[in-house]
């Protein structure tokens, strides 16, 4: 049984068909990497099955427990969207980490007000000090124990990037999403990030990672996707995927990377 | 017989005078504050409405009071009702005391207004300036939109128009001396009653000082929070 599936996903611009009916089902543990050039509806995509966008079309289940069809108003409601988002843990290119607080607050604050909407009568204080137990883990974990008290503007953009990942890890999620995590650093820097995602898949992490580092792609995915112009144009492992491309768009888009 | 004491005792007067009405400015100043601030709140979320003729309205009228002189406005809401509605100001007056307040009322009215317009284009633009990807964060971590809005992005808010906020108010303190052109007593009335009956002119000038200290003030206010807020920020 997949861990995630997801049939006939759609999704218009205004006039502009964005995705034009996706599938893919993803296995726990797996990690599955989404490639193609810019506008062919790779973040489309990792968007869609996060609910940051909606998609027009599709079905989308979690162990088949389906959590959104296109074709049903009631996954349309913000609490279906809400619930639905829960599954997945999403890092962002830019990181988006809140500039107001604290690494650890950073961690902390969506799982203390997540827990309070579900629990009205929960001990605060108690919460508290678990929540900050785990951040503290969590943070060791990635090899930041001594930021927690920064704020997000006295780190490095690896360092920032990898309170991200922490956080998104705070909620426990089924799958964790990336959309081009290291776009905006340095390769130095892009090093410390990959290292911490290569770390989450030997501890059988469930990954998508939208990405542009076709070295990374190979190395870490158990499986990827190539995306062109809204559909998926090939899709295997990375060994058939790199060293032996089927698709002419494929091939030019592999001949162009190196 | 020593000038001296006597020219001591004429800046006394002149102090006194002129801090009586320095009450009736920081009246004028505080309470433009205390109604413009909640209303331009109001203003700037209506002129973001979704519902097209709520937003096209209230621009409108934003564009109307910004593209015009405080002191006109002063001038129609003080005089208008009176000479259109033959209802002039004074007829509807409010009494402190026995002291009657219709201009002032009518003043702090045009304040308001003017003020709150100024606030509200400030708001939109801290609202409108916080990144997509924060609210973007907050939805994916199951975040509601109150939540979002109260526990993200409002310090962000306050945090963006600091600065703005800072120059318009100071921009306030000095543009209560409009008041005086319809009859409000405030301190530069008395400068200028100063002149009028008693012809001395130098009064006029030393209103400036109670401008500049209390400009001051107002400045150290904002340096402080900035200071405060401006540490999480490179």
């Amino acid at each position: 049984m997949a861990l995630l599936s997801a049939k006939g996903i759609k999704k218009d611009f205004g006039d502009t068909k964005v995705l034009k009916g996706i599938d893919l089902s993803l296995d726990k543990g797996e990690v599955l990497s989404i490639i193609g050039s810019s506008g062919s509806g790779k973040t489309t995509l990792l968007r869609c099955l996060n609910f940051l966008e909606t998609a027009d079309e599709g079905i989308i289940s979690i162990n088949d427990d389906v959590i959104f069809d296109g074709s049903d108003p009631v996954f349309r409601t913000e609490k279906s969207i809400l619930k639905g988002r829960l599954h997945f843990g999403m890092v962002f290119q830019q990181y988006n980490l809140f500039p107001q607080y604290s690494v650890k607050r950073n961690l902390t604050l969506a799982a203390e007000l997540n827990h309070l909407r579900n629990n009205k009568n929960a001990d605060k204080k108690k919460l508290r000090e678990e929540l900050d137990d785990k951040a503290s883990s969590l943070l060791s974990r990635i090899g930041l124990a001594d930021k927690q008290d920064n704020f997000p503007c006295e780190l490095s953009g690896g360092q920032q990037q990898r309170v991200a990942i922490a956080r998104a890890l705070m909620l426990t999620p089924d799958i964790l999403c990336f959309d081009e995590p290291t776009s905006a650093l340095d390769p130095e820097l892009t090093k410390e990030v990959l290292k911490v995602i290569k770390d989450l898949k030997d501890e059988d992490t469930t990954m998508i990672v939208v990405t542009h580092e076709m070295n990374f792609a190979r190395n870490v995915s158990d499986n990827v996707i190539f995306m062109y112009n809204g559909k998926i144009e090939e899709q295997g492992s990375p060994e058939a995927i790199f060293d032996d491309p089927k698709s002419p768009v494929l091939k030019s888009f592999i001949a162009d990377d190196k | 017989m020593l000038p001296f004491p006597n020219k001591m005792q004429d800046f006394i007067n002149v102090t006194i005078k002129l801090a009586e009405g320095f009450g009736t400015t920081l009246a004028l100043f505080f309470l433009t504050l205390v109604f413009a601030l909640p209303l331009a709140l109001l203003f700037a979320v209506l002129s973001r409405s979704r519902f097209k003729p709520v937003s096209l309205i209230m621009r409108a009228f934003i564009y109307i009071i910004r593209g015009t002189p405080l002191l006109l406005q002063l001038m129609i809401i003080v005089y208008l009702p009176g000479i259109v509605f033959g209802a002039p100001i004074t007829k509807w007056t409010v009494f402190h005391g026995n002291v009657p307040l219709s201009y002032f009322c009518g003043a702090l009215f045009a304040f308001v207004i003017n003020y709150a317009c100024y606030f509200a284009e400030i708001f939109r633009g801290g609202i409108e300036n916080i990144p997509k990807g924060q609210y973007e964060a907050c939805a994916v971590l199951g975040m509601t939109k109150s939540e979002t809005f109260f526990r993200v992005i409002l310090l962000q808010v306050i945090r963006n128009i600091l600065a703005p906020m800072g120059n318009e108010i100071v921009t306030l303190v000095k543009d209560t001396a409009l008041a005086r052109t319809v009859a409000v007593t405030e301190m530069f009335f008395a400068a200028s009653e100063l002149l009028r009956v008693n012809f001395i002119i130098w009064p006029l000038f030393y209103t400036g000082v109670f401008y500049l200290l209390f400009s001051a003030l107002v400045t150290a206010f904002f340096n402080v929070c900035e200071k405060k807020l401006g540490r999480y920020y490179k």
